[in-house]
């Protein structure tokens, strides 16, 4: 058994709307200083499955190449 | 004539599609996911709604379905596929389009009728350049992106089929798409043509009481160009 953490975030450049809308948010509240908010997944996943596995199920599903990065963590 | 409409678990839009596709006098039929078998079907068309609940990404699950790899050999064999709106989604998703759909830059859900400008042609449209149709859009993730690479060589190729206009067909400046689309794209096809995934819904309106008949020439094209191959 194996307790793992995906990290799922939009590659550089492509607009985050949600992230976006937070940055807006925080300055209207008066919170001054924020560059920048990226929003992306968290995923907690668990089981008889190793770093490659779970690479490649990113690959396939968890993350779409095309527009997000993905980062592994074992929990 | 018989197309072919794909039913996922939460599409919403293929009762329409049948519809215009029998009101326009050919047949259609409904194409269960759990199916495997496209089999004296001419042309496949992937709905609206939103399969799975649009649960990871708008179109990632459905892709998965046993039908799609069906679609897949379908359109390798160069036989037409539309994707409309979450159909435009699942094709990105199965790579048979370039691209993904993201959140509208506004973050808000858009249903309203759009004007579009055809900016090239497919086996579903080959309407004059320039022609502008009227075509609602009903969709959260329409906001259409693709790394440089891949616009440069889908414009060299006439990929983009449509864009979102104004009502004179002209452009309202870079970023003006409803949804935010890179380039205003609204419809793209593959290299080949078959293959065509846009966001607005033409089965809406091809009868005038909803509003128009401009999506009338989606699904005739197809039949003519069908017939044309054929003969």
């Amino acid at each position: 058994m194996a307790d793992y953490e995906i990290f799922v975030t939009y590659k550089e450049g492509i607009f985050d709307p949600p992230g976006v809308t937070a940055e807006r948010a925080l300055a209207n509240l008066g919170y001054q200083g924020v560059d920048e908010v990226k929003i992306g997944k968290y995923i907690r996943l668990s089981g008889d499955v190793d770093t490659s596995q779970v690479t490649e199920m990113c690959e396939k599903l968890l993350a779409n190449p095309v527009i997000e990065d993905f980062r592994i963590e074992s929990a | 004539m018989r197309f072919g409409v794909v039913v996922f678990p939460g599409s919403n839009c293929e009762q329409d599609v049948v519809h215009a596709v029998r009101l326009l006098g050919f047949e259609a039929d409904y194409v269960w996911h759990q199916d495997s078998d496209l089999d004296g079907f001419d042309a496949v068309v992937l709905p609206g709604g939103f399969s799975y609940g649009d649960y990871i990404r708008t179109g990632a699950v459905a892709r998965f379905s046993p039908v799609m790899s069906e679609v897949v050999r379908f359109a390798e064999k160069g036989r037409p596929v539309l994707g409309i709106c979450n159909g435009f989604q699942i094709l990105t998703e199965a790579r048979l389009l370039p691209g993904a759909l993201l959140r509208n830059r506004g973050l808000k859900f858009i249903c309203r009728p759009v004007h579009l400008r055809v900016d090239g042609s497919c086996s579903w449209l080959d309407l004059p350049m320039g022609t502008v149709l009227k075509i609602p859009i009903n969709h959260n993730e329409g906001n259409y992106v693709c790394d440089e690479a891949v616009l440069s060589q889908m414009r060299e190729n006439g990929q983009v089929v449509l864009r979102y206009c104004e009502k004179d067909g002209s452009s309202a400046g870079a970023g003006s798409a409803p949804n935010g689309a890179l380039d205003d794209i609204a419809g793209i096809c593959n290299e080949r043509g078959n293959v065509f995934g846009l966001m607005p819904h033409p089965e809406r309106v091809v009868d005038p009481i909803t509003g128009g008949n401009d999506g009338q020439a989606f699904f005739t094209t197809v039949v003519r160009r069908l017939a044309e191959f054929e003969s």
